[in-house]
């Protein structure tokens, strides 16, 4: 089974666009990335920008608006992400505990869809689905 | 989310790191799995009263380490201490291993150890199988035997068999250097590898379990990929795997047929694992200037994947490479995929001709491979009574009833020559 472990910072939503991570941050979030690489489920991890210098995209009345970050409405974002391979949603859990996070932040864990799991017809139509992940 | 599932995700996270440890203090395997699964026993009994310890590593360590030196005070009384217990008995005093302490540096070092021994040529590979499932992935005897279709006591006696010779044969808790690390890696890799097929081949027993062990076997391969990142072979298998995985949902048909490699609906192909498996062969091919068994099979599946339709196949890459692993693990299987991709790339008289050297191979006799092929090959060359002896000698031979049909549908000129063809890509 796919999981992606959402990271979502406490107080990333008001970070400057220049906002990096501590040395030491950093270290440790590695031994928890080397951690989940030995142990053979992870298959992929970014880290993102913060959304003061990210862009939103909104389609209100049929169109299209973008609006430069931040984004005083948005309380909870993104700072990246793991993709794990595990075999139960509990095991996803217990190595999101094992992530040296900061006191306010959040992790949240979410199944990947498999086009298996979809409807016949709506499986017809994601037929080509897998190429686009390519 | 119930507690039982809580503690079966740690075990399954902690429980090899925990044999390694304890299996380099008591310098044996059999018994450190003993004193892992009694803990595993007591956590289940104490966390769901007690609630789970906020450091469920460090817990489990220390009462393992606790069990383990009762275990050895108890025996070098009883044997009277040999230097080297007496050693480990107080390095395992001196050591603080305060319970929010993590684990030990040298974790990827005792667990490389553990991967060795388990996998130790010593032992026959259904052991060693066997072994690899319960020590390394956490599999349950139960969960292997159903995976496997055997009786569970089947599943029971091969492991007290392999932990019996481990002892007997009193094999070192090592991870084994210079010439004897080729072999050892070898014996690791066709576990790794025995694990996935016995998932992907068959197609009894249920989907999901059989999903399931091609996916610890993915999982292994590619933590043995991160514990010795520069063994190409090691980065080989793993890309082999996600290539051959990446074919799971397209190979075989809703009533459970296998669908032959040619006529599969690529659409179907999972193109992430495609993705993971070129990268992961592009890495292995990096490492080494003699890509080895593993590597070349890796190269002939993606020259599969990177073909958007059948006929897009480049058979003369595929042809090469089969030449290339006939040198490095001469096989008959090989040399008569060999002859299937050299007709593809170069004509049916070519391929005679590789065929033909077989002739008389022992390891082919009483097989139905060599007649198949030799005759699709004639049957091509338009030498159609010498095919059709061919293919009944082949139905005559093949234990398949399905097989057999295509066989003699061919043997009678019914049946068009890409389907007995591609019955042979079964076997890359």
């Amino acid at each position: 089974m796919r999981f992606m472990m959402l990271m979502i910072p406490g107080g990333y939503a008001s970070a400057a666009p220049d906002n990096m991570p501590s040395a030491e941050g950093v270290a440790a979030m590695m031994k928890y990335n080397e951690e989940l690489k030995k142990a053979g489920v992870l298959l992929a991890l970014e880290g993102l920008h913060p959304p003061a210098s990210g862009v939103r995209v909104s389609f209100k009345g049929g169109k299209p608006t973008a609006v430069d970050g931040p984004f005083a409405e948005v309380k909870e974002v993104l700072g990246g992400y793991w993709m794990i391979d595990v075999r139960s949603r509990e095991e996803a859990v217990e190595w999101a505990r094992r992530c040296p996070a900061g006191d306010s932040d959040v992790i949240e864990i979410r199944r990947v869809h498999e086009v298996s799991e979809f409807p016949q017809e709506v499986q017809k139509m994601a037929e080509d689905f897998s190429k686009l992940t390519g | 989310m119930s507690a039982t599932g809580e503690i079966d995700a740690v075990w399954r996270i902690e429980q090899r790191k925990l044999v390694a440890r304890l299996a380099r203090l008591l310098r044996d395997v059999g018994l450190a799995e003993e004193i892992a699964q009694d803990v595993f026993v007591l956590a289940l009994e104490c966390w769901p009263r007690e609630g789970i310890p906020s450091n469920p590593a460090g817990w489990l360590t220390q009462v393992a380490k606790n069990r383990a030196l009762d275990r050895l005070r108890r025996t070098s009384l009883i044997e009277g201490k040999h230097r080297e217990l007496a050693i480990d008995l107080a390095e395992l005093e001196c050591e603080t291993p305060g319970i929010d302490t993590t684990l030990d540096e040298d974790i990827d070092d005792d667990l490389l150890r553990l991967i060795f021994t388990a996998c130790h040529p010593v032992l026959p590979a259904e052991q060693r199988v066997a072994l690899a499932l319960r020590l390394l992935v956490g599999v349950s005897t139960p969960e292997i035997a159903r995976a496997f279709l055997v009786p569970e006591a089947t599943i029971a006696q091969r492991i007290v068999r392999a932990k019996r010779t481990l002892r007997d044969a009193a094999i070192p808790f090592e991870t084994p250097r210079g010439a004897e690390r080729r072999e050892r890696l070898g014996a690791v890799l066709e576990v790794v590898y025995l694990i996935f097929n016995e998932g992907y081949v068959a197609t009894e027993g249920s989907h999901w379990l059989r999903a399931d062990l091609c996916s610890e076997a993915l999982r292994l391969g590619r933590s043995l990929a991160a514990l010795i990142p520069g063994e190409s072979e090691v980065q080989g298998l793993v890309a082999l795997m996600e290539l051959h995985a990446s074919r799971f949902a397209a190979r075989i048909d809703k009533a459970g047929n296998p669908i032959l490699l040619l006529d599969q609906d690529r659409s179907q192909w999972d193109h992430s694992l495609i993705r993971r498996g070129l990268d992961g062969l592009n890495r292995a091919m990096v490492l080494t200037l003699t890509p080895g068994p593993y590597v070349l099979q890796a190269m002939i599946a993606a020259s599969h994947a990177r073909a958007v339709t059948a006929a897009d196949t480049n058979w003369i890459a595929i042809a090469a490479h089969y030449q290339a692993l006939a040198f490095v693990a001469p096989s008959p299987v090989v040399e008569i995929n060999r002859a299937v991709a050299v007709s593809m790339a170069f004509g049916p008289a070519q391929a005679l001709a590789v065929v033909d050297a077989l002739r008389g191979e022992p390891r082919l006799k009483g097989l139905h491979l060599l007649p198949t092929v030799r005759g699709d090959l004639l049957a091509k060359l338009g030498r159609t009574a010498e095919a059709r002896a061919e293919f009944l000698r082949a139905a005559e031979l093949t234990g398949n009833d399905r097989e057999r049909a295509v066989l003699l549908a061919r043997a009678n000129c019914s049946m068009r020559g890409s389907e007995v063809i591609s019955i042979e890509q079964r076997f890359t």
